[in-house]
């Protein structure tokens, strides 16, 4: 049984905006019958450029009608230029979160809306789709469709992918393209700090000020050391920086890691020294 | 809230008699059945008689009868235990709507090296036994074929099966998890060499299964340990558990003929219940040899665990074959192997029934859900219309996944 917050099961048995507008000013229609999820989206606009009347369809689950239902709360009222500043998270957020495997349902109102946008600009009614090659057949989902999902959502394994974007959710055959695909991301964010010399990272640390240290350390932690956490569902936080002392709480699988203490001393202590400063001593709060 | 519970084929309730078998067991009578003293040693006598109220529903000795953990175990017992046995012999044969217990597992063995053969099934998910023929070989183990599967409800012709396997030679084990307490079951008549069932199905206690072991049949144990369950099976014995099987079992004989027909004909009702009243349904899976107390429903249009939720609120309780319910992103893997077309996979609905259920509940069922279906086809966007053509939902072949991932459980 899925952990529904209030808010989505509201939504759910109370949707807003269900229906549909005959010759609507914008219509976008994502997924299909037999992906298991689609939504149509319509709406109109009104004299002063806002959107003023606006329905959904939604074929799919309760997290995916009340997705939709969400989207059509969130962009009424709102000028096409605000709409378009919507992302998934937006409607993650007006639900009170979503359970990680049902994030799909979110991006899938994202990219209806991008889909009625374009319908209303262009006068485009082709499904809409983004540019790239397709990595997963099960679900048709392109490789721009994945990196953009990713760096949107911050996403770090394949797993969580594949909860936003069903990529890899099928057969499986496509599981280690999506892994290069955010190594690749992994690779085109900048490492300020990797290939400087590394005497004058530690005089730069010297002289930083205490919220560029603590930025550096939440950047390296970041960078550094969650992905390989969150590869194995577990995940580190920053607390506070009291002088040297960076302490820090283990989340998800590391909390309970018999390891972990060996996993802090060696990786994250390594990281800050590496990339921040040699003085800094790591401490985990026990919780 | 009212509780109608059309979920049996995930559980069962617990006959009360059953846990009054039991609560000697947890409460004074703690000792070891393998203790020396009276106080432990008097428990085996429970034990034994557990062990001979399972053999005489099944109609078959009681020393061939080993008490495990739970279905999955004496799954995970009974392919392993004659996989490991003969190095020479290194192929197997399953279908492809195996319950994840024998699948995940004979995946597994594929993964050691072994060759697996699964077999496919139609659209009302029969089994073609010149699939099976073809299949068998002079290096083929075992075969491991579900009694009747849990999501259709569809029975397989375990007798003709178990005539062919024997022909070449290979050991014949079946899930019936789904099968014993609701279908009569005759082992001495039947040539299976194994079978698997789970107390929990048949309105006794979670946490205990049984694993019939035909005499003369070899078998490497899984859990390796102390001399209990003849030597098949280490560890202290779940006592109360077992006295509560055993109570189960003798139940179940009793019910034998209630569960084939009232349930059977309360099973009829909803289903007739639900096609007159809801257009565009489908009703998945062999209706001419399928259990008698499971129906799985397609609603065309819509989406499975929608439906559930809906239904949840009005107290109902069933399962779905959706994608959404299965912990993946695409519908059951029997579902798909019977290839049932895109439009109704994914708002497929199992209801499953037990003895229960009343006429009266069933009746509150067919009030309720015509107005469910037509809320959540109001809201969908997809109408009859969209039907064409009737493609079957089909992927590319599968390939092996790693164990768990794309399963569900019963």
């Amino acid at each position: 049984m899925w952990d529904y917050t209030e808010t989505l099961k509201d939504h759910f048995f109370n949707p807003r905006n269900a229906g549909v507008i005959e010759n609507p000013d914008a219509v976008g229609e994502v997924g299909s019958l037999a992906c298991g999820d689609a939504l149509r989206l319509m709406f109109n606009l009104s004299d002063n450029g806002t959107i003023s009347d606006v329905k959904f369809q939604t074929f799919g689950c309760g997290s995916a009608i009340a997705s939709a239902s969400a989207l059509t709360e969130l962009i009424k009222g709102k000028t096409l230029a605000e709409a378009e500043e919507i992302t998934n998270q937006d409607i993650v957020e007006f639900l009170g979160g979503l359970p990680e495997q049902k994030m799909h349902c979110s991006v899938m109102g994202r990219e209806a809306l991008e889909a009625a946008i374009d319908n209303y600009r262009t006068g485009s009614t082709e499904k809409h789709e983004l540019e790239g090659n397709v990595v997963c057949t099960c679900f048709g989902v392109t490789d721009e469709e994945i990196k953009r999902v990713a760096q949107e959502n911050n996403l770090k394994t394949v797993e969580q992918v594949t909860n936003y974007c069903k990529a890899g959710g099928g057969c499986g055959g496509c599981r280690g393209d999506i892994e290069e695909i955010l190594q690749q991301l992994q690779r085109e964010i900048p490492q300020p700090t990797a290939d400087q010399d590394d005497k004058t990272i530690k005089q730069k640390s010297r002289s930083m000020t205490n919220i560029e240290k603590i930025k550096l350390i939440q950047q390296t932690l970041d960078q550094q050391v969650r992905p390989a956490l969150q590869a194995d569902g577990g995940d580190i936080e920053l607390i506070d920086v009291v002088e040297n002392r960076v302490i820090v709480a283990m989340r998800g699988m590391c909390a309970h890691c018999q390891v972990s203490e060996f996993t802090l001393a060696e990786v994250v202590r390594a990281k800050l020294h590496e990339f921040v400063s040699d003085e800094l001593i790591v401490e985990e709060l026990k919780t | 809230m009212k509780n109608v519970y059309l979920d049996n084929n995930a559980t069962t309730r617990m006959a009360d008699e059953v846990l009054n078998e039991m609560m000697p067991f947890l409460t004074e009578r703690y000792g070891n059945p393998s203790s020396m003293h009276t106080f432990g040693g008097e428990n085996r006598h429970n034990v034994d008689r557990a062990r001979q109220q399972v053999a005489d529903l099944l109609g078959c000795y009681a020393d061939e009868i080993i008490f495990t953990g739970c279905g999955t175990e004496s799954d995970n017992t009974a392919i392993r235990g004659i996989a490991h046995l003969d190095n020479k012999k290194r192929h197997i044969i399953t279908t492809r709507v195996e319950h994840p217990a024998v699948r995940t597992t004979c995946r597994q063995l594929q993964r050691e090296g072994f060759r697996l053969t699964e077999l496919s099934v139609d659209e009302k998910g029969r089994l073609n036994l010149d699939e099976l023929r073809q299949a068998l070989t002079d290096d083929t183990a075992l075969v491991t074929v579900m009694f009747a599967n849990n999501e259709s409800g569809v029975i397989f012709p375990l007798e003709q099966i178990a005539e062919i396997v024997k022909e070449h030679g290979a050991i014949l084990h079946t899930d019936a998890v789904q099968v014993v307490g609701k279908i009569p079951v005759n082992l001495s008549r039947l040539p299976v060499d194994l079978l698997s069932f789970s107390g929990h199905k048949l309105h006794g206690p979670k946490g205990v299964g049984v694993l019939y072991v035909r005499r003369g049949t070899s078998l490497l144990p899984l859990l390796l340990g102390g001399h209990q369950e003849f030597g098949k099976r280490g560890g202290t014995e779940n006592v109360a558990g077992i006295v509560g099987l055993g109570k189960a079992c003798e139940l179940a004989g009793a019910h034998l003929d209630e569960e084939s027909e009232r349930v059977g004909k309360l099973r009829d009702r909803l289903e007739q219940g639900i096609i007159k009243n809801c257009p565009d349904v489908k009703i998945n899976g062999d209706v001419t040899a399928r259990l008698p107390n499971t129906t799985n429903i397609g609603f065309e249009y819509i989406e499975g665990e929608a439906i559930l939720l809906m239904l949840d609120r009005l107290g109902i309780a069933a399962s779905s074959g959706s994608a959404c319910t299965s912990g993946s992103l695409e519908p059951s893997h029997v579902l798909r192997a019977m290839g049932i077309p895109f439009t109704s996979v994914h708002g497929a609905t199992r209801f499953s029934l037990s003895r229960y259920n009343t006429q009266e509940e069933i009746d509150y069922v067919i009030r309720e859900i015509p107005a469910v279906i037509k809320r959540l086809r109001e809201l969908s966007m997809f109408t009859p219309k969209d039907a064409s053509p009737q493609a079957p939902y089909e992927r590319k072949p599968e390939i092996a996944l790693s164990p768990g991932l794309g399963e569900r459980e019963s």
